[in-house]
């Protein structure tokens, strides 16, 4: 078991002698440096340009209520499951008929999940796994809402990073930068949203003072 | 086609014929084109990165071994297994042991370059395990027993009916009348068909675009969402790379990532960019039980060792295969081998030997996209020439070649001869030409005409014009 990695180990050492270098990373972009109501707008214009579409709410009650509007309107079918993130137990999701918690399955249409963070640079959501998430909910159902804390608008994907890791704590198994739904291109170059991940990303945007 | 670089100049010959697929390459070409150039325009910063990634990967080599004893030991600190692999034999087999002691049935892949460098779906398939491949492209080609012919658009030899009739005949259970006219029913076809595939694999295997030392994680960058289900869903998440990608931070990778997608898709980033850290946590609501990675060598550590070391830079984004005049004139899968245009021109002689891919090296008019738009500045051109030195020093190219340069490089060395053979070489070819502007045939060099025209040089040799222009 051992042979295989000695070998690979003794020649890369054999090609590289000399002692271990510094590395540094490269700068972060100014779009994502900035006030935090410049950060909010570049945030907006990324989920704009990714495809997703977006609602404010100015407190936690009101997230739920922005949901149940949301479902109406774009009336996805199948089931309907959220996450045990703690971030969602104050948004009133008990008004949604039928919500379940947990993992997703076969025949659930729509998840609501919370997230790390919002990323200004290219309107980017943060999400990660845990005891409360099953990471499948970011990309099972055909329809995924995810809801953002603004006071957790980042500009980089460093700061999420850095939000994740506060304190030294490890990464959970799964942490996914999300921009927009599911895409690909593979047939003829002709984009098409919705390809094995939602084909639909709405964001919540929760502004509470 | 032949999956075989030693075919190169038949296979050049087809693919020209092939109408088909030149429309797609020359669509290609123009659409990335401008869509890299236009998401690049809104980055201020992306030459600054290009630098900055150039030295991240630079130092990721240098600390290769550190770099990979590290993401071993927080691998296993999360409950994962390293599995080290010195060739393709070595890794396939891995991968069937990991997947025996799964006791998996159906396996869900997702895009893995490496998996096809070490031919895994034949490994796992005649060792009777049902492995499906799940990005959209790389499931037609699947169907259609064929490999990809560029890095991150598998399938771009493809038309859409194409794909319309391989799904036709594989999905034999759906009506027969349904409409696939369009790329959308065309893709939920695949959705639909997959979805079953992600719901009872046992084992999900994907790429990795980037280790992190730190942290043992390993990243993957993709748009369709199959790498994340087929890492969540199953009970074993097996990862398949070169043992290059390993990094020492997270920071370093979120580097890479912004000139990844810039370059690959004309995207600002991809879809999602997932870090994967260890096997599920026990207190985790879900996620796999096993993660195991397994670390392939396959020359890459001869590489490091090497003048060529530089191609180890590669973050596989193609941007040098859809800017590469020679790609874009025959197609990935002339070049008989598993990496295509620029990048695979040098990797391919070290993975299959250059007496097999002698030709790759010499399919290059050295114009200089391909390093133009790297995103980690690798000096291609000057690696190709590499092998071509390689190559003539080891009595691989043509006789009639070798002693034209044994000739040339002799003439140089005596100016006077040198401009009195060129003012004769001139008139003798104006002679033949008969008055025409071009020659289609040159005796000594039929082979080298079948494929172009030589233009007939007009107005005197260089010198002479020098002198005469001089003189006024």
């Amino acid at each position: 078991m051992s042979a295989p990695r000695d070998d690979i180990l003794g020649r890369i050492r054999a090609a590289n002698p000399g002692p271990e270098v510094p590395v540094s990373p490269g700068p972060v972009p100014a779009r994502g440096r900035g006030e935090a109501s410049a950060l909010r707008q570049r945030f907006f214009a990324g989920l704009d340009m990714a495809g997703v579409s977006h609602a404010t709410v100015t407190s936690w009650p009101g997230v739920g209520a922005e949901i149940e509007r949301f479902l109406a309107e774009a009336g996805p079918g199948g089931g309907l499951v959220a996450s045990n993130d703690p971030m969602l137990e104050p948004c009133g999701l008990d008004r949604l008929p039928g919500l379940r918690r947990g993992a997703p399955e076969a025949g659930d249409g729509v998840s609501i999940t919370g997230t790390v963070a919002g990323i200004a640079e290219t309107g980017t959501l943060m999400v990660r796994s845990g005891p409360d998430i099953a990471n499948a909910l970011h990309f099972l159902p055909d329809t995924h809402v995810a809801v953002v804390d603004a006071a957790r608008i980042v500009g980089a994907y460093e700061d999420a990073f850095a939000l994740l890791r506060a304190g030294g704590a490890p990464l959970p198994r799964n942490v996914t930068l999300i921009t927009g739904p599911s895409r690909s291109s593979d047939i003829e170059r002709i984009l098409q949203i919705g390809v094995h991940g939602p084909r639909t990303l709405h964001v919540v945007v929760c502004d509470a003072p | 086609m032949h999956a075989d670089s030693a075919r190169f100049p038949d296979n050049v010959t087809a693919a020209r014929r092939d109408p088909m697929l030149l429309g797609a390459l020359q669509r290609l070409q123009r659409d990335a084109r401008a869509g890299r150039a236009e998401v690049i325009a809104r980055l201020p910063e992306f030459e600054a990165l290009r630098d900055a990634a150039r030295e991240i990967r630079n130092g990721a080599l240098a600390n290769l071994a550190a770099n990979l004893e590290r993401f071993e030991e927080n691998v296993i600190a999360n409950g994962g297994a390293v599995h080290w692999c010195r060739d393709a034999a070595e890794a396939g087999a891995a991968v069937t042991r990991i997947c025996r002691e799964a006791g998996a049935r159906t396996v869900a892949k997702g895009k893995s370059m490496v998996s096809e460098e070490i031919a895994l779906n034949a490994a796992l398939l005649g060792a009777g395990f049902d492995v499906v491949e799940t990005d959209l492209g790389e499931y037609v080609l699947q169907l259609r027993d064929e490999t990809p012919s560029h890095i991150v658009i598998p399938a771009i030899h493809l038309t859409k009916d194409q794909f319309a009739e391989t799904f036709r005949d594989a999905h034999d259970a759906l009506p027969e009348d349904r409409s696939l006219e369009e790329a959308r029913a065309i893709t939920d076809e695949a959705r639909g068909a997959l979805r079953d595939v992600f719901l009872r694999a046992d084992v999900g295997i994907t790429g990795a675009n980037f280790l992190i030392a730190e942290t043992g994680s390993v990243v993957i960058v993709t748009n369709e969402g199959n790498g994340d289900l087929a890492q969540s869903l199953p009970r074993t998440h097996i990862v398949v790379t070169g043992i290059e990608k390993a990094l020492g931070t997270v920071e370093e990778a979120l580097t890479l990532v912004r000139v990844l997608a810039r370059s690959a898709t004309g995207q600002e980033i991809s879809a999602y960019t997932t870090f994967a850290t260890g096997a599920r946590r026990a207190d985790d609501a879900a996620g796999p039980e096993a993660f195991h990675v397994v670390l392939v060598d396959n020359g890459r550590s001869d590489l490091l060792g090497g003048p060529k070391r530089e191609i180890l830079r590669c973050i596989r984004c193609g941007a040098c295969q859809t800017v590469c005049p020679v790609y874009g004139a025959v197609g990935g899968h002339a070049y008989g081998a598993v990496y295509a245009g620029p990048v695979g021109s040098v990797l391919t002689p070290a993975l299959s030997g250059l007496e097999t891919a002698k030709h790759l090296p010499e399919a290059s008019s050295f114009c200089g996209a391909c390093e133009a738009v790297c995103p980690v500045r690798i000096p291609l051109p000057r690696l190709l020439r590499l092998w071509r030195q390689d190559a003539f020093q080891a009595h691989l190219g043509p006789t009639a070649l070798r002693w034209g340069l044994f000739a040339w490089s002799a003439l140089t060395a005596w100016p006077g001869a040198y401009r009195a053979a060129g003012a004769i070489g001139g008139r003798v070819l104006r002679l033949l030409a008969m008055g025409r502007p071009r020659l289609a045939r040159l005796p000594f060099a039929g082979k080298w005409t079948g494929g172009r025209d030589l233009p007939v040089p007009e107005g005197g040799t260089f010198v002479g014009q020098w002198h005469r222009r001089r003189g006024k």
